[in-house]
């Protein structure tokens, strides 16, 4: 019933040698040899960060400079908006925008954090897509922009209630940024002054930040972070009961290719200047699908979902209109269990007939058919400082 | 009474005829913070190696198969009210189903204490 792999063609984050004095639990995650879990575990791990500070080590998630060879934001911010349905033209200085790279068909490529830092544009992308993504920006770009990705930089998260006090004692300017603010701010650490980008934000639906620093600096402010008597190691495990409790995507899983971001019920990342009749409508991979599903719907949609009873449904059960029909309405994409509500949530895609909040489908479980109840997200209440 | 291992990581008890099953605490410590045990109904008769129960951590579902074949004559209810009893005491009060023995040969292969210990080290 258990099984271990070891490979060692894994990349190492700079927090590796970390991870391993801490006991964090390895296993590969695209590509990178990263903690699971610490010896705390996922359950303490996650219910930490919701009461304390949990420190994540999110480098290796591709971080990416998109400058305009004009030297003007605009440009780069125009640029980007012929690759993703969002406004970043739009987008103030000192702000962070969720967006995601679409296809011809309108599906998702990635998703992404945008900010603004004035002359250019930061990018966050996900891991397992940051070749494709520095490939596809490269590729559209080129012309105007230069494409720069930041390899010798760590990301750290700090998030949970606590964050802010914690991160006070090393980047004063910290707790006065607001949810979604994100610049070039100096991080003390160790008598050093380093440069680094703060953004409010995160993927756990608390307050909280991620760090953009310098590689070789990246331990020294971990191990700092983590002297702190309200800080824990939280490993992907928590992670991701966190952001499935947060009602957020897991790309790869919950969107993809073939799920455009209104069925991806993202339609609120899409800004009005895009859509039909605004100033700068379409212009995007897959706009004609896209903005045809924002003016007439679109025929499904993911939503929360809550099982009857305890028994977790995970990624990939098939879901019913009926304890009796043969043939499937849907399937999960993401479920697991909710430490802070002490219950199983998942979230899939059901036809626009079974989305409403309240109704009743079921998920074929072990020959078994489990009623489920479509929720409002996220199933735990964000805790942002807006 | 006996107590027998598993090399899936169980264990069993043998009583005469009635053999109660569990998972080890090497188990539970690779499984992880379990939250949910769903077991076996109680007159099912059960085939070696077929899945039996299954054991929910926060990560993931895991199967824990039939150790030898025999009907299903008592369960452990407390399990669905507190599944981390898993974590805190796996080869004693977190026992997972009774079996009524089918065919005694069948513990002939299991592991003793100290096998188990070098299979699990």
């Amino acid at each position: 019933m258990l099984a271990t792999d070891k490979n060692s063609t894994l990349k190492q984050t700079p927090l590796h040698a970390l991870h391993l004095a801490r006991g964090g639990k390895m296993v590969p995650f695209a590509g990178y040899d990263m903690p699971v879990q610490y010896a705390t575990g996922v359950l303490k791990e996650h219910l930490h960060t919701r009461a304390g500070a949990g420190l994540f080590d999110v480098s290796h998630m591709g971080q990416i400079v998109l400058r305009a060879k004009s030297g003007k934001v605009e440009d780069a911010a125009l640029a980007l908006e012929k690759l993703v349905p969002m406004d970043i033209l739009a987008l103030p200085l000192g702000r962070q925008r969720y967006a995601q790279f679409t296809n011809a068909a309108g599906g998702i490529l990635d998703d992404l954090m945008v900010a603004n830092f004035g002359d250019h544009l930061f990018l966050v992308v996900n891991a397992a897509c940051k070749a494709e993504d520095e490939a596809h920006l490269r590729k559209h770009l080129e012309d105007t922009c230069i494409v720069a990705p930041l390899p010798d930089r760590a990301l750290i998260a700090l998030q949970g209630p606590k964050a802010a006090e914690v991160l006070a004692q090393f980047c004063p300017a910290a707790p006065a940024m607001k949810f979604m603010d994100a610049g070039p701010h100096q991080v003390q650490v160790s008598g050093q002054s380093i440069a680094c980008f703060v953004s409010r934000s995160g993927y756990t639906g608390e307050d909280g930040y991620e760090i953009s620093i310098p590689a070789d600096r990246a331990e020294a402010l971990a191990t700092a972070l983590l002297a702190h008597p309200d800080v824990l190691p939280i490993g992907l495990g928590a992670r991701d009961s966190l952001r499935l409790e947060a009602g957020m995507c897991l790309y790869g899983h919950d969107i993809d290719t073939t799920t455009t971001p209104v069925e991806g019920n993202l339609t609120w990342s899409i800004q009005k200047s895009r859509r039909t009749g605004g100033a700068r409508a379409g212009g995007f991979p897959g706009s004609e699908t896209i903005l045809a599903q924002l003016d007439n719907g679109a025929s499904r949609r993911r939503v929360g979902l809550k099982p009857e009873g305890r028994a977790p449904v995970r990624e990939g059960v098939l879901l019913f209109a009926d304890a009796i029909s043969t043939d499937s309405i849907g399937k999960v994409t993401s479920g697991g269990f909710g430490p802070s509500i002490s219950a199983p949530v998942a979230m899939g895609y059901v036809p626009m007939s079974h989305a409403e909040d309240g109704t009743t489908v079921f998920a074929e479980l072990r020959g078994q058919r489990l009623p489920m109840t479509v929720a409002p997200m996220p199933f735990v209440p964000n805790n942002y400082k807006r | 009474m006996t107590t027998l291992y598993t090399e899936d990581h169980e264990w069993l008890q043998v009583d005469g005829d009635i053999v109660t099953v569990g998972i080890t605490d090497f188990a539970q410590s690779q499984l992880g913070d379990v939250v949910f045990v769903e077991l076996p109904k109680i007159g099912r008769a059960l085939k070696k190696a077929e899945a039996a129960a299954v054991v929910e951590s926060v990560k993931a579902a895991s199967d824990v198969y039939a150790p030898i074949s025999g009907e299903v004559v008592e369960i452990n209810d407390g399990l669905a009210n507190e599944p981390a009893l898993v974590n805190s005491d796996a080869e004693s009060k977190a026992w997972f189903f009774k079996l009524k023995l089918a065919d005694k040969s069948e513990l002939n292969g299991l592991m003793d204490a100290e096998a188990y210990k070098a299979h699990s080290a």
